[in-house]
């Protein structure tokens, strides 16, 4: 393909395509908890922010069910990006929801260290999550949440999903009740 | 007030750099440039900004566009701003006469302050798309960039 200057081909489709494109559906690379009978949120979030934290706070109250999907900009927040991989390496070891809930639990300490130390508590094979890490396939299953992240528009973090409408910010506790089950 | 339509020429304009030279309207020759007007350097719609599109300044790139940064702050301020953030967007400031490129792309705010827009404009100097934002709150995500980028591809060159 020519990818010369000008913008003739800026048309063109790939994996550097970020022209608007619709939410992808739930896949099976997705990750899922909750009531599989309840309503359906997809989060957009990074394990460094702040206010993505207090989202998580307030959908593990609610009776909903809901994805987390990656938004780790590292302009934004440098170990977004990191962290975002430790815990697709936890998911190589069935860990994924356990080092995101741990990540959100304490953001004060998110550097390398902190990294290893929740790995050892959470029982993973160390060594493993070290290489699974640093994997670019681990790498490319965090960018593909992000490309597709931004083709849907997302701006900021957190954004919620329910059906293809955007609601970007922490969820307000009353809008989740109504999306609750009982 | 509204920003320049699809098919404009690009006026005379000029703005500082911060290197403490003048970008021109001289500077658009020969490429694809996308300018970002925002409103206020470190106010928090601009730093989300400036930050989302520094992700995706490698697609831009590969696309032959140049992208810039234009608000009403000082070089100085500016320079902070994108230290600060640690993106590498050039800045370019509007500064003195104060709001005159603004005004002249309209989207000078009645406030004083650039509208949140986007302009594209093409290798001859010539408007090819832009985007006003509802209100300066709003942000359009990268993908409102790229789908410009669409667009303005399709006004070079037409398919059959």
């Amino acid at each position: 393909m020519n990818r010369g200057p000008g913008v003739s081909d800026a048309a063109s489709a790939g994996p550097g395509d970020l022209r608007s494109a619709p939410l992808p559906p739930l896949s099976a690379e997705d990750h899922v908890r909750g009531r599989p009978d309840a309503q359906l949120v997809i989060v957009y979030g990074d394990f460094e922010c702040s206010f993505c934290a207090l989202a998580h706070e307030r959908l593990r109250g609610a009776g909903v069910r809901y994805a987390f999907r990656h938004f780790a900009l590292g302009a934004k927040h440098r170990r977004a990006p990191t962290l975002a991989r430790a815990a697709e390496a936890a998911a190589r070891q069935g860990a994924f929801w356990e080092m995101h809930d741990s990540l959100f639990a304490d953001q004060g300490r998110l550097e390398d260290p902190h990294l290893w130390d929740r790995a050892s508590r959470l029982g993973l094979d160390l060594e493993r999550f070290e290489r699974d890490r640093r994997d670019p396939v681990v790498a490319a299953r965090v960018q593909r949440d992000v490309h597709a992240g931004l083709r849907a528009g997302v701006a900021v973090t957190p954004t919620l999903f329910v059906g293809t409408q955007a609601h970007p910010g922490p969820p307000d506790p009353e809008w989740l009740a109504s999306l609750s089950v009982v | 007030m509204t920003v320049l339509a699809p098919g404009t020429p690009v006026p005379p304009f000029s703005l500082g750099t911060e290197e403490g030279g003048r970008f021109t309207e001289a500077d658009l020759d020969g490429h694809t440039t996308v300018l970002v007007f925002y409103p206020f350097a470190f106010s928090p719609v601009c730093s989300d900004q400036l930050s989302l599109y520094q992700e995706v300044m490698g697609e831009l790139e590969g696309q032959g566009a140049r992208l810039y940064g234009v608000s009403c702050d000082s070089s100085y301020s500016q320079r902070a701003f994108r230290q600060q953030l640690g993106v590498s967007i050039p800045q370019l400031s509007d500064w003195e006469p104060k709001g005159e490129t603004c005004r002249a792309f309209g989207v000078l705010h009645d406030q004083g302050f650039p509208e949140r827009a986007l302009v594209i404009v093409g290798p001859d100097r010539t408007v090819r798309w832009s985007h006003q934002a509802p209100s300066p709150g709003d942000l359009p995500g990268a993908n409102v960039l790229f789908d410009g980028l669409a667009a303005a591809a399709g006004a070079t060159a037409p398919r059959a």
